[in-house]
């Protein structure tokens, strides 16, 4: 009985691993014709966001809108366009929210900095708790010497 | 009294970051064009049941016109369906149907069976004038204006509401010429 529940322990796992790795393989990311421009697409998709799925990239992503998109991009690249042509596309299109990295500007400054800020914040605030703490041992040794010297 | 005066701050903070955020953004899913106040993107595209037919940005020039992304594997655009329709028969402004990465006898079917709403369904089988027009999910409405260029983007279905409030006020004082 022992045995046939872990074969189908087994088994079930494995059916689970196969569908994992056909769901990842579910859709063709295009080959491009060099080398150098294959490496240079595959950057590119894993920058993009799918519009349609907002926390993919366009690599990651079987919707129609990305696998659109990644041909925009196959199509610039053997074009001769620049990698910072094509982002300047996209943004042109879509607006900043397309890229993964938003450039730094007015209008997106505080999401560069906004973890910075918070981290300050969480230092200060251990700081604090610190000190308190320290003091608050110090206060206990002060008892505990008096104790003792009574 | 201090103890409480920090949590409470940076509380208030969050807060108002998040008000800001909510306020500026009445439907999350909805993002405002990259293209406002630029020129629509050039496009040429054959027109839906006579494909003979081509539809160029420059046919349009010279008045506002709306732009509607519709599919028929698109559900909200049936939703929207009746208010396209109603927005047809005031005779306002023309609506240029973009029919996204549909099939040609789906559509055409579509209409025949729903109405049509639109003054000229232009045909994007392969997505790439969407892709120019910065579409990211059916529906979404256009407002351009005589000049050429994109005023407003709605996303989502068309509502009397949004047509009146987004659309309508945007034509110039004392209608069209």
């Amino acid at each position: 009985m022992k045995r046939y529940c872990r074969q189908v322990v087994l088994a079930l796992l494995g059916a689970w691993l196969l569908g994992v790795s056909l769901h990842s393989v579910a859709f063709d990311i295009e080959a491009m014709p060099t080398p150098a421009q294959q490496k240079r697409y595959d950057a590119l998709i894993h920058e993009l966001r799918c519009m349609q799925c907002q926390n993919q990239s366009i690599a990651d992503s079987p919707v129609g809108l990305a696998e659109d998109l990644r041909r925009d991009v196959r199509e610039q690249i053997i074009a001769g366009k620049s990698d910072a042509e094509i982002r300047e596309s996209m943004v042109a299109r879509y607006g900043n929210v397309i890229l993964f990295r938003p450039p730094f500007e007015p209008s997106t400054a505080w999401v560069w900095l906004a973890p910075f800020v918070l981290l300050l914040v969480g230092v200060v605030v251990a700081v604090r708790i610190v000190r308190q703490r320290t003091s608050m041992v110090a206060e206990d040794d002060s008892i505990v010497n008096d104790e003792t010297q009574r | 009294m201090s103890r409480f005066l920090i949590p409470a701050a940076i509380f208030l903070a969050l807060a108002g970051v998040l008000y800001v955020a909510v306020v500026h953004s009445p439907n999350k899913s909805t993002m405002q064009s990259a293209l406002l106040g630029k020129p629509v993107p050039e496009f040429s595209l054959p027109v839906l049941g006579n494909p003979g037919l081509t539809l160029t940005k420059a046919q349009l020039a010279g008045r506002p016109w709306v732009m509607n992304v519709w599919g028929t594997w698109c559900a909200a655009c049936r939703d929207e369906h009746q208010t396209l329709l109603d927005i047809a028969g005031q005779n306002v402004l023309p609506l240029v149907g973009l029919n996204w990465k549909d099939e040609d006898d789906a559509a055409l079917e579509w209409l025949r069976q729903l109405g049509n709403p639109y003054s000229v369904v232009a045909v994007d089988r392969d997505g790439r004038t969407a892709i120019d027009f910065g579409v990211y999910g059916a529906p979404e409405t256009f407002f351009v204006d005589a000049d050429g260029r994109v005023q407003y983007r709605h996303v989502g279905a068309m509502t009397a509401e949004v047509w009146q409030r987004e659309f309508l006020s945007r034509l110039p004082r004392g209608g069209l010429p």
